[in-house]
């Protein structure tokens, strides 16, 4: 898994799977496979996975831990282009990410492996900064990652 | 899911900042004056003065005795917990890719069943073939 900063509104994440982009497509957009892996911390599951997968049609995603805390997040299809690319809105229940963000998955397939490249991109410079802050998205380890890797190699030399 | 306390808060307000980040990956390769650290920007002093305030209260670095040149140094507690916390956060997507990675392998397993059961279909015919 890769993560990057490529401007100050973006977060990228890039990692290979060994399958087909159709399935991992499919494993986006299909509600009972959405529902085995999309879960975050352990212990927490996704009893809520609603996907109206057309363009200008709604998702909503539900985790609940086993203390009955839940959280949700819900958007809107922008653009769907099977299998290799997907645009949604996204906006969590308690914005912690200073607005609504957008979220483009792309799928690139190469002797049947699979580059998903998710980008994050937030309503703006401060928005990414906010939820930076709260720590909660995947823009946390991004900004810091090429500091993280700095501090690795002024440690090890 | 939420850090712990001020102090992260503080740590990643400091860090969400590419010059003060770019401050501090120049400090990991040792201390600097200001003007050191001002020179690789398209800034003044005082705006970068700014930013090591910001660093300062954060507790991220600190400055040297050295009256004259007062270097800043980088302080690496802070920025420790900060990325143990992110390594944390990375295990739950790592954690969440293998779980697709299962979840692939389960798709792959069933689509290569359902062309093996195709192909079974197909071999005896063709033996019929041959029969004839």
């Amino acid at each position: 898994m890769k993560v990057t900063t490529p401007t100050d509104r973006e977060v990228v994440i890039t990692r290979l799977f060994d399958a087909p982009r159709g399935m991992v497509f499919d494993a986006h957009t299909k509600p009972d496979l959405v529902q085995r892996w999309l879960l975050g911390p352990p212990g927490w599951t996704m009893p809520v996975c609603e996907i109206d997968l057309r363009v200008g049609g709604q998702y909503r995603y539900v985790w609940e831990n086993a203390g009955g805390q839940r959280m949700g997040v819900s958007g809107t299809f922008k653009e769907i282009v099977r299998p290799s690319r997907i645009v949604i809105t996204q906006l969590f229940d308690e914005d912690w990410t200073g607005g609504e963000t957008i979220v483009i998955t792309e799928l690139a397939e190469q002797g049947g492996k699979t580059t998903l490249t998710t980008t994050v991109r937030y309503a703006s410079r401060e928005a990414r900064d906010g939820a930076l802050k709260t720590g909660m998205t995947t823009g946390m380890e991004a900004g810091y990652e090429r500091l993280e890797n700095l501090l690795k190699e002024n440690s090890n030399g | 899911m939420k850090p712990s306390g001020y102090a992260l808060d503080t740590t990643f307000a400091a860090l969400a900042d590419p010059t003060r980040r770019a401050i501090l990956a120049r400090l990991a390769d040792g201390e600097a004056t200001v003007t050191e650290l001002a020179a690789p920007f398209a800034m003044s002093q005082p705006a970068i003065s700014k930013h090591l305030k910001v660093l300062e209260r954060a507790g991220l670095i600190t400055r040297g005795r050295e009256a004259q040149r007062r270097p800043r140094k980088l302080e690496p507690r802070p920025l420790a917990e900060a990325t143990d916390w992110i390594e944390r956060y990375r295990k739950i997507w790592e954690a969440n890719f293998k779980r697709l990675d299962a979840v692939l392998q389960e798709l792959k397993s069933k689509q290569k069943k359902a062309v093996d059961a195709l192909l079974d279909d197909v071999k005896p015919k063709s033996k019929r073939r041959k029969s004839k």
